[in-house]
């Protein structure tokens, strides 16, 4: 039996990426799951591969979720981290891509602020290119892991009923978990002070309701974003207290409703903000499932851009060239 | 493609059909020039002259763009009056007014002059624009009577919109008795926010922070309401919303003296030209959804608005290999500009002389300026026009200094076959 591909070049969003493939990434993320309950976690899948992570925002979390994917394929990983002071000094993408260009890397993981930046790099690169989270656009791995998690928690999506809680206008996690969700059948609302709500949002496909209490008794889950304290500061939001009470997944809420209903949060988490530190580390979370899913799904993505190539006799990505 | 040489003394344009926007009449027959002016063609020997085979075509008054950045002084690495010159020509343009927000600003009477000018022996005439206020800062009034002097045709702080309504309510009244109009660059900067593109279900799609139509509209209400308290000249550029097109109708209704322009990008694109994130397709105003491209069309079609002005934004290749959030706002538009009104007005019903009045008498109307007569003894002020001509706009099309537009590889109807102004003429091949 061969294995089953992806029609994918890069992983840039899930908008677009079709149910078979999705459904693909998602078992193969299972399998590798199982390697890295192993005593022995790493395969040599992607020998001679580099990968370079290039990350022009702090993110400690994804990039390590995706170095350790990396080093369990045994690719070679290379990282670049840059805070968004090397952007405001003029080290736009175009240096970024030509570099990238330079280095004949197989593939670029990138975390980049502004939306679309990684599509702009996979049209000039020749690398195959990750989007490990572009501004408020995309963050298609965590879209898959929270999916993941989700498929584990209740063997299916479809028909699945999935709040995300919120500020969606800024989220790249909730424009992925929408995608995804969407294209697999999942019914999906999201809730979140109005202000926070793009006004289009229904055009993709999801409901609205402001009412938490609501959203928790229709739900099987839901996926708790990070309230930005920068919003707080900019005044956007009044008071934690405001949001906690209207908008926060407490255990008071929760003891409210007879569901189990299952929490899931991309992290980092704001404990007392969003959600209570009881919720966080009570039964109903798979939020530690999460961080393991996400090593395993990111491992999968990699395997299915970079590895079946050469499984299928096809030449490596860059042979050694003569000189 | 095409080359912008002197014209020769003589000139026979063949087998084309006149039309005349002052006059709105058309009428078959052969047009000579010689030395530069509208001649008898029998006046010229046939041997000699310059034949340019119009069967098919349409001879009309050059166009008037009445928006432009040209960038001199300051930014002559994206263009020059020279160079903008050559592409307002290559684009059938013969008259462009351009906009002050060069560095320095024009925003006094030395300004003006320079622009004059350096502009004095170039293909195209150039009428400056002035500034509103000095430096464009929206905190004080620049000298509008100095610069009216001067030559300048209009005023504006175009880029950036005069966000103070006072200051604004103090330029109507100080130049009401001038004549000329006073041209705010309509959005709320507050309610733009950082928006980089028009605010719909693609801006939701692509994460990408979203301009809301109502940024524009509340500040051309705004600015309506202070004509009308003032009954001074305002005129509204780049018109790019439903709602604005609705408001301008409405307060023409009410008698007040408004003028307003759309742009061919509005005319002709969406929002889905951002798709791809290109950063040639982000402009201010910016591309509106298939609803409001529809509603502005219409608005021309009706006489809402009043012309079509290209809002030609040149800017470097560096300046646009950015990314969406940095890059800056702006499209190069004159040579295209025909090409796509033509083309999509054409699809809306209106004919080529409607949209012929839209770059001719509707413009010199908006700014008071007199179309040279289509009259034996006048100077050739003239456009060829292939109506029916089907053609793909490439780079080989763009005169410019700059090439940043989303619109190469897109087909047209309707072509620029050749222009004649000031001693020099544009032909196409
Ligand atoms: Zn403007």
């Amino acid at each position: 039996m061969s294995e089953p591909t992806v029609s994918l070049r890069h992983l840039l969003g899930l908008e677009g990426v079709s149910a078979q493939d999705i459904q693909v990434l998602l078992e193969t993320g299972f399998s590798f799951r199982e390697v890295l309950e192993r005593p022995i976690k790493k395969v040599p899948t992607l020998t001679g591969i580099s990968v370079v992570n290039l990350f022009f925002e702090g993110s400690t979390r994804t990039r390590i979720s995706f170095e350790l994917a990396e080093k369990r394929l045994s690719a070679d990983v290379t990282n670049f981290s840059a805070g968004a002071s090397s952007l405001s000094k003029g080290e736009g993408l175009k240096d970024t891509i030509q570099n990238i260009h330079a280095m004949k890397m197989d593939a670029v993981v990138m975390r980049h602020p502004v939306p679309g930046s990684t599509w702009q790099l996979s049209q000039f690169v020749d690398a195959v290119v990750i989007n490990a989270g572009d501004g408020t656009h995309e963050h298609p791995t965590q879209g898959l892991l929270d999916m993941m998690s989700l498929q584990e928690k209740f063997g299916r999506l479809k028909g699945l009923k999935v709040g995300i809680i919120g500020d969606i206008a800024h989220s790249r996690v909730a424009r992925s978990n929408i995608f995804g969700l969407i294209t697999m059948g999942a019914e999906v609302t999201v809730c979140g002070p109005g202000h926070l709500i793009p006004p289009y949002i229904g055009e993709l496909g999801v409901a609205v309701n402001g009412d938490i209490d609501e959203v928790l008794t229709w739900a099987d889950a839901v996926n708790v974003l990070r309230i930005q304290r920068e919003r707080m500061a900019d005044g956007i939001i009044p008071s934690v207290r405001e949001y906690r009470s209207r908008f926060g997944i407490t255990n008071e809420r929760l003891a409210r409703h007879r569901k189990e209903v299952v929490i899931l949060h991309p992290g980092p988490m704001n404990r007392g903000v969003e959600i209570d530190s009881d919720v966080a580390d009570g039964d109903q979370a798979v939020i530690l499932d999460q961080v393991l899913n996400g090593v395993a799904v990111r491992m999968s993505v990699l395997f299915h851009l970079l590895g079946p190539r050469e499984s299928e006799g096809e030449p490596p990505l860059h042979p050694e060239e003569e000189t | 493609m095409g080359t912008i040489t002197a014209l020769p003394r003589e000139v026979l344009i063949k087998g084309g059909m006149l039309y005349d926007p002052i006059t709105r009449e058309s009428r078959k027959g052969d047009v000579a020039i010689k030395n530069g002016r509208l001649t008898e063609p029998g006046e010229i020997g046939a041997d000699k002259a310059k034949v340019i085979d119009a069967r098919g075509c349409i001879i009309t008054h050059g166009f008037i763009d009445i928006h432009a950045h040209f960038r001199e002084p300051g930014r002559e690495d994206k263009e020059t009056l020279a160079t903008g010159s050559q592409a307002a020509l290559a684009g059938g343009f013969t008259r462009v007014c351009v906009m002050p927000n060069t560095d320095p600003p024009i925003d006094g009477p030395e300004g003006v002059r320079f622009i004059l000018e350096r502009s004095e022996d170039l293909p195209v005439a150039i009428h400056p624009v002035g500034a509103v206020t000095k430096g464009q800062r929206g905190k004080e009034l620049a000298e509008l009577l100095e610069m009216k002097a001067a030559g300048a045709v209009a005023f504006s702080d175009d880029g950036e919109p005069v966000q103070d309504g006072q200051m604004l309510r103090r330029a109507l009244y100080y130049t009401r008795d001038l004549g000329v109009p006073v041209i705010n660059h309509a959005e709320d900067v507050r309610l733009r926010a950082g928006g980089v593109m028009n605010e719909g279900a693609l801006s939701t799609r692509l994460g990408l922070p979203g301009n809301p139509a109502l940024a524009e509209a509340s500040m051309i209400y705004r600015d309506l309401l202070l004509a009308e308290d003032t009954g001074s000249r305002l005129h509204v550029p780049h018109v790019s919303t439903a709602l604005s097109v609705d408001l301008v109708r409405h307060f023409k209704e009410r008698g007040v003296t408004i003028t307003a322009e759309a742009s061919p990008h509005h005319l002709g694109l969406t929002d889905e030209a951002v798709r791809d994130f290109d950063t040639h397709a982000k402009v201010a105003p910016p591309l509106r959804s298939e609803g409001d491209r529809q509603a502005v069309a219409g608005g021309l079609r009706d006489g809402t608005l009043d012309c079509i002005a290209t809002d030609h934004a040149p800017h470097t290749v560096e300046d646009k290999e950015q990314d969406l959030i940095q890059a800056p706002f702006g499209m190069i538009g004159l040579e295209s500009a025909f090409g796509m009104a033509h083309t999509t007005l054409g699809q809306m019903g209106l004919s080529t002389e409607q949209v012929i009045d839209l770059l001719t008498s509707g413009p010199a109307r908006v700014m008071g300026l007199e179309l040279t007569p289509l009259e034996p003894g006048e100077t050739a002020e003239l456009v060829v026009l292939a109506p029916d001509e089907e053609w793909t706009f490439t780079r080989e099309d763009i005169h410019s200094r700059s090439r940043n537009t989303p619109m190469l590889g897109m087909t047209f109807t309707g072509r620029v076959r050749a222009t004649i102004s000031r001693g020099s003429w544009f032909t196409c091949r």
